[in-house]
């Protein structure tokens, strides 16, 4: 009957249904990792914030270090365990001082006091300590727990965290970030003043002015630096261009955040220039020709007709560019001095956010307060920039339709 | 010929290449001021490219070059010391596929006019009347002349790129197949404002359609293979053909 049908599906042979499952398993499963890795992060960060697995976390931590008689504090997956309540305490004592790797205890106190402490929360399975926002609750155990707490006159986290020091080590911790911040936005903006016009300038010139041999040749060149590994850049800054600036300002510090915007530049322009590039050149042919004929020169026709037409995808390289700059580590933490001062100034040293996670992540104790707000900085770096990406996304269509459908 | 009239374009024995590809041969042609003129001829027989050279366009292409003269107001116009960007204010060009830039329809005419001076805003309000006047598009968009010009019909597109040609005041025309795309009544208005252009404009008309240059043009040129194989008044050519190929063509039997 649907012989001589000519809409008949055709039927299919099985190495392209294998092709198509494998594509499909790869594709699923490389999404996975993705979630998982967001998964991973949020969960890591998600310490700070709850208080709730906290304390059920604690006893069993204590549990195996009865029994090893080390702290295994280091395994931060092991679920509670009913019962090991006073099993905690004795350990506490018998080894007669803080466990160092128990961010809890340490947070409490060094001596005496943290044995009682210990006990009254881990009995009352809640400790206050990490929740900033711990209210006055009727009930003497929160009081008794928060009483050690503010005798060591430590701010609550969320004080701690909108403080200006950022220094994560030592007996009062400081977990500041707006050292981090300013010095995140100092460094970046250096790079995209530096990065964004110098990309969109060779962008113009390889799309409008080279001739077609040297175009074939700059293009590659230019988008193999994209690939170049940071830590060249990073030690490049620190070496060259670092004596060089510092000979020619003779400024106090060697490495600061002006060397740091110039090292982020070198990865920024790149990618400006890729995405420039490759905006301009899609802009149609004939809008060139018909400005020509018009009489105006090429720099008339790259600026005024060209480069407006391009203007989405251009402001798209200049949006992937700050991304770029924004979570860029390895050159961040080689050229910018990587000191976390909070002081605008581009002449001094700078950290960022993804170079504070970048040096420290490696040393940082597994759970402790400062563990989680690495990650806390790293949910930040993350949003951040996945807002960056979707804004160039969204914007681009928009304004691309339209530009070039009419509205 | 009954009066000689003034000469616009004058080519003596030029011929074109493409790298190697030579696409005009020896072509001596003398177009008339204030008159229109149409070629036509098989596709890919070179009348775009002769267009192309008259305001020198081809030089955006990598590899090309010209020999012969293309004399233009008594100047040739490939000689060293001519300006392109000059040539081209006073040589206008309307394309087969020429979008309207990404701009407003106002900005799309004063484009051209706010290249190298800054005329005051009352003039550049006139200019921009006169000529969407001229071009049959003032009545159609005077009440969005700030809107988007992407947002025209192709007819209306084709229209605003005359009118944004004409509104640099040049003296020569030139139309590559300006109404290809368009259908029949755009066409009709497009060549309706043609013939009302040609008393203060040259303008030259590339056409794959005989009936268009029938109706519009006063000369036509039969190009065929890189050659001018016959040129003279428009009634001439379609009635009495002096040569084989022309009679050909026109007839309908190749092409
Ligand atoms: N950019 C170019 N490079 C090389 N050859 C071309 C180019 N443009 C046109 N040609 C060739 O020149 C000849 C004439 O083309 P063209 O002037 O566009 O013809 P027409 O406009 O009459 O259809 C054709 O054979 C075409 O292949
Ligand atoms: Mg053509």
């Amino acid at each position: 009957m649907a012989v001589n049908n000519p809409f008949a599906r055709k039927r299919r042979h099985l190495g392209e249904h294998a092709a198509e499952w494998t594509i499909r398993i790869v594709a699923s499963f490389s999404i996975l990792v993705i979630f998982l890795i967001f998964i991973f992060v949020f969960r890591e960060a998600s310490s700070l914030l709850t208080s709730k697995s906290e304390p059920a976390e604690q006893p069993t931590t204590n549990v195996v270090a009865t029994t090893d008689d080390r702290p295994e504090i280091y395994n931060p997956d092991s679920g509670p365990e009913p019962g090991s309540v006073t099993t905690t305490t004795t350990v506490v004592k018998d080894s007669d001082k803080p466990e160092v790797y128990n961010p809890d205890v340490t947070m409490v106190g060094m001596d005496e006091p943290v044995v009682t402490t210990t006990s009254i929360v881990t009995l009352d399975d809640r400790p206050e300590v990490y929740n900033p926002d711990s209210g006055p609750e009727p009930g003497s155990v929160i009081a008794a727990a928060a009483a050690p707490y503010e005798a060591h006159e430590q701010p609550t986290l969320w004080d701690n965290i909108t403080s200006n020091v950022w220094q994560p080590v030592g007996e009062n911790p400081k977990f500041g970030v707006w050292p981090l911040l300013i010095g995140t936005l100092k460094t970046t903006l250096i790079a995209i003043l530096i990065g964004a016009p110098l990309g969109i300038l060779a962008a113009l010139y390889s799309a409008f002015f080279a001739p077609r041999k040297l175009r074939e040749v700059l293009k590659p060149a230019i988008e193999l630096l994209a690939g170049f590994p940071s830590v060249v850049i990073g030690f490049f800054c620190l070496t060259t261009v670092a004596s060089l600036l510092q000979d020619i300002t003779g400024s106090q510090f060697r490495l600061n955040a002006l060397i740091g915007g110039i090292g982020l530049s070198l990865a920024v322009i790149p990618i400006v220039f890729t995405i420039a590039e490759d905006a301009l050149s899609a802009v149609p042919k004939t809008l060139r020709e018909a400005s020509l004929a018009l009489g105006s020169t090429e720099w008339q026709t790259a600026y005024r007709v060209m480069l407006p037409a391009a203007a989405p995808g251009v402001f798209a390289a200049v949006l992937l560019g700050v991304g770029r700059a924004f979570g860029e580590t390895m050159i961040a933490i080689m050229a910018t001095g990587n000191a976390p001062l909070s002081s605008w100034s581009p002449a001094t040293p700078a950290r960022t956010l993804a170079a504070t996670i970048g040096s420290e992540m490696g040393e940082v104790v597994w759970g402790s307060e400062h563990y989680g707000v690495l990650f806390l900085l790293g949910i930040f770096l993350f949003v951040v920039s996945f807002g960056l990406n979707a804004l160039t996304e969204l914007y681009v269509k928009q304004r691309l339709i339209k530009k070039f459908q009419g509205a | 010929m009954a009066k000689e009239l003034p000469v616009k374009i004058h080519t003596r024995d030029f011929s074109f290449f493409y790298s190697e590809k030579q696409a005009l041969h020896g072509i001596g042609i003398d177009i008339y001021e204030n008159r229109v003129t149409a070629f036509i001829g098989p596709s890919g027989c070179g009348k775009s490219t002769f267009l192309r050279s008259i305001n020198r366009m081809n030089d955006l292409i990598d590899g090309t070059r010209v020999t012969g003269d293309m004399i233009v107001d008594g100047v040739n116009v490939y000689d060293k010391d001519v300006d392109v960007v000059t040539l081209r204010t006073r040589i206008g060009m309307v394309f087969q596929k020429s979008i309207p830039f990404p701009k407003s329809i106002y900005e799309n005419i004063t484009y051209g006019l706010t290249l190298n001076e800054r005329p005051s805003k009352a003039d550049l309000d006139n200019i921009v009347e006169g000529c969407l006047r001229r071009a049959a598009l003032w009545d159609e968009v005077k009440d969005r002349l700030h809107h988007s010009a992407v947002g025209l019909s192709g007819g209306q597109q084709q229209r605003l790129c005359i009118a944004r040609a004409v509104a640099v005041n040049p003296e020569i025309l030139l139309m590559d197949e300006p109404c290809s795309a368009l259908d029949p009544i755009s066409t009709g208005k497009i060549e309706e404002l043609i013939t009302e252009l040609k008393d203060q404009y040259t303008i030259v008309l590339v056409t794959h359609n005989m009936q268009q240059a029938a109706r519009v043009s006063d000369y036509t040129g039969f190009f065929l293979m890189g050659r001018l194989i016959e040129f003279d008044r428009t009634r001439t050519i379609f009635t009495s053909p002096s040569i084989k190929e022309t009679e050909d063509y026109i007839t309908g039997r190749f092409g």
